[in-house]
């Protein structure tokens, strides 16, 4: 089923034109791999996706289970199941992660009623399956957080909401090989029930972990070349520039 | 009790009305003496030149004293019903019974319930309404009363000194720590009436209080004024933490004065929320005198729409090794203008001193305002002194992060607001941190609960 759908999408900020003519593709419960060089505009398409008003759709479409969702808000996005996890996750002083998350969780299950205890056992055998401290539910959101723990709270926060499509944005980079590991398999876990991942990377050490269907080289804020993991292998050798051709 | 009956004063002042609240209290002379030099000072002071403009208030067609319908009782049941609603829906008399030592409540210029349990007796407490107190304990009121704020200090101790009514007066005994919070509520009921009650605290050497202070009223469109003041005396080794929740109706003008003194090695806390008024002027000031004497303030302002609400801290360092750490916070929303005013004087001889200050202010909108303006003035330089001062917009990136969870823009906007208050909302007794959480979903239109 066709999850989500771009189709000729450009986007800008400011004046500047960032995204020039991206088609993609995802269906329910594929793995897509976005590689590129830095400031190409991958960062840029996710946001465009989840509706961040800092960019500009000047033409195209983003289909979402068959309807545009171009003009819905962030976080109508969100609700209908598009989850996007940053690679520099804000700090929310003086609330904690339980309470965050529960609220989150409220909005995107409404019909779901759950006490505050039976979330509070999910979120902590959540935690524990990322090898994360109890304690950090009850810390502030993200404040003071190291890299690696900003990463793994992003990952919690996808395996409480339970999205129809997660877009990650390098959410490999910096982590040791035991946090790579623990975050591959929090994000393999969260796809068991058919979850599309579309992961930004900009190494083909995630993909070991996390198998993508598709790789998708992008540069200069289009998708240049599509195909298996064996695009990144290539890549891994000779590098974008060889690649394009 | 009280035989001459005196309903209400006429608007305005003038020494009949205040020889009229006089002996309607039957007071001794000294305390009449207070009243008329005050009345004095009243008249020959100019109004403050800093703070709020307070051009529209209209001092002559204020109500100085208003009294309930009701006498001061000892029994909630003896309270008129009509009044007693308006602090059952407060939740007041189910605090009392579940987590309070002792409650007053008044209602606009005289409490009409003050009682404190009987094993705080045992030990010494003396828990009164001011009136009472002056009355029983006259040498023991007279040795404090408008020392830490002298009349003349400025036109509105002035006017309080003059026609002061109702209020709350303790003094706990050496080394007994009050196990419970006491609580004063005070509710302005009637239009177009100034609220002037006295507070007057004394923890002799060694012993514990906490003491909660609550105030409301009911909106009107003429301008109610309240210029209450509030004497902490804390002795030597003694604390006080003093945690106040103010959310006078928004056609108040709240002109208040809060000053605690500590001797050496005692501590005041102030938990402070500004939140109701139209306008309000608010400094709580400490006075550091005793070695060692130290002063915590958490506060938070919280201005919406139509309201200027200028407030501080003042700390005096006057003794070695004495500390002080300021946590302040402001928000303003919906045109709303905070004001954060702070002061740090380090005397010459309080060597060795330490005070750190932490001033922030979070706008949540284009059309709300904010300042802050510390001073901090040291006089000799073996203290430490430390300072840090935020003001900003409430950041969109932060907003964008919680709505990519699912979270509506006022959602996501209460839950920061929520945060951004949260050193001073976990201070809180729960069911005022309930109440406040409520306020703030009820300003941002968010339905976090
Ligand atoms: N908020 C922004 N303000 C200004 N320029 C931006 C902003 N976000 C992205 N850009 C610009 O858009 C281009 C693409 O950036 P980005 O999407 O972050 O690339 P990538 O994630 O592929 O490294 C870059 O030239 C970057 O400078
Ligand atoms: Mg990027």
């Amino acid at each position: 089923m066709e999850l989500i759908k771009i189709i000729d999408l450009h986007a800008s900020i400011g004046e500047k034109e960032v995204i020039k003519g991206v088609n993609l593709t995802v269906n329910r419960n594929e793995i897509h791999a976005i590689m590129g060089p830095n400031g190409a505009g991958k960062t840029t398409l996710i946001n465009v996706i989840m509706g961040n008003p800092k960019y500009r759709v000047t033409s195209g479409e983003i289909l979402f289970e068959g309807k545009s969702i171009l003009n819905l808000s962030v976080d109508e996005r969100a609700r209908l199941g598009i989850f996007q996890s940053f690679q520099y996750p804000e700090e929310i002083s003086g609330v904690t992660f339980m309470n965050f998350l529960r609220l989150a969780y409220e909005k995107m299950h409404p019909d779901q009623k759950m006490s505050v205890l039976e979330f509070g056992d999910m979120m902590v055998k959540i935690a524990d399956s990322l090898k994360m401290d109890h304690n950090f539910l009850k810390r502030y959101v993200n404040l003071g957080f190291s890299g690696g723990e900003r990463k793994k709270s992003e990952i919690l926060q996808l395996s409480a909401l339970n999205p129809k499509i997660a877009l990650l944005d390098e959410t490999d980079s910096g982590l040791d090989i035991d946090a790579l590991k623990i975050v591959s398999e929090g994000i393999n876990n969260a796809s068991k029930n058919g979850m599309a991942v579309v992961l930004v990377t900009h190494y083909k050490r995630i993909l070991d972990y996390v198998k993508p269907k598709f790789v998708h080289i992008f540069i200069d804020g289009r998708i240049v070349k599509t195909g298996g993991i064996e695009l990144a292998e290539e890549l891994e050798r000779n590098g974008y520039e060889e690649v394009r051709i | 009790m009280t035989n001459n009956a005196l309903s209400k004063t006429e608007p305005g002042l003038n020494r009949r009305i205040i020889e009229e609240i006089s002996e309607s209290k039957n007071e001794p002379l000294w305390m009449k003496d207070i009243r008329m030099k005050s009345l004095e000072y009243f008249l020959n002071r100019p109004n403050p030149n800093f703070g709020v403009d307070i051009s529209a208030l209209d001092l002559n067609s204020i109500v100085n004293y208003v009294k309930p319908g009701a006498q001061n009782e000892r029994s909630w049941e003896d309270v008129p019903e009509d009044i007693r609603e308006n602090f059952e829906k407060l939740g007041i008399p189910q605090a009392e019974r579940e987590a309070l030592a002792g409650v007053g409540a008044q209602y606009d210029s005289e409490m009409v319930y003050h009682n404190m349990k009987e094993s705080l007796k045992k030990l010494g407490v003396i828990f009164l309404e001011m009136g009472t107190a002056v009355r029983e304990y006259p040498d023991l009121v007279k040795k404090y009363f408008m020392h830490l704020i002298p009349p003349n200090d400025h036109k509105f101790a002035a006017l309080h000194g003059a026609v002061w009514s109702g209020g709350t007066f303790i003094y706990v005994p050496p080394n007994v720590n009050v196990p419970m919070p006491i609580q004063s509520y005070y509710l302005m009921g009637s239009p177009g009436m100034g609220q002037f009650e006295h507070t007057l605290i004394v923890v002799d050497k060694g012993s514990k209080l906490e003491f909660i202070e609550g105030c409301s009223g009911q909106n009107y469109s003429v301008s109610n004024l309240h210029a209450g003041a509030v004497e902490i005396y804390v002795e030597e080794g003694a604390t006080v933490k003093f945690s106040t929740i103010e959310n006078w109706a928004k056609n108040t003008y709240n002109l208040n004065t809060k000053r605690a003194s500590v001797d050496k090695d005692g501590t005041i806390i102030w938990i402070s929320g500004t939140m109701g008024s139209a306008k309000t002027m608010l400094y709580p000031s400490s006075i550091l005198k005793g070695k060692g004497a130290r002063a915590e303030y958490t506060t938070i302002t919280y201005a919406g729409p139509g309201q200027h609400l200028d407030t501080g801290t003042k700390v005096f360092h006057f003794a070695p090794y004495t500390s002080s750490k300021v946590d302040s916070r402001s928000i303003s929303f919906g045109g709303g203008y905070a004001f954060y005013r702070g002061l740090v004087r380090v005397s010459e001889s309080a060597i060795h001193s330490k005070s750190s200050v932490d001033c922030s202010a979070l706008m949540v909108d284009n059309v709300s305002k904010s300042d802050t303006l510390p001073i901090i003035e040291v006089m000799n330089n073996q203290s430490e002194i430390g300072h840090e001062a935020y003001v900003g917009k409430i950041n969109e990136d932060q907003i964008y992060y919680l709505m990519s969870r699912g979270l509506t823009e006022d959602d996501a906007k209460a839950l920061i607001v929520r945060g951004f208050l949260d050193p001073f909302i976990k201070q809180l007794p729960f069911e005022y941190a309930v109440e406040f959480n409520r306020i703030i979903d009820m300003h941002f239109n968010s339905k976090i609960g």
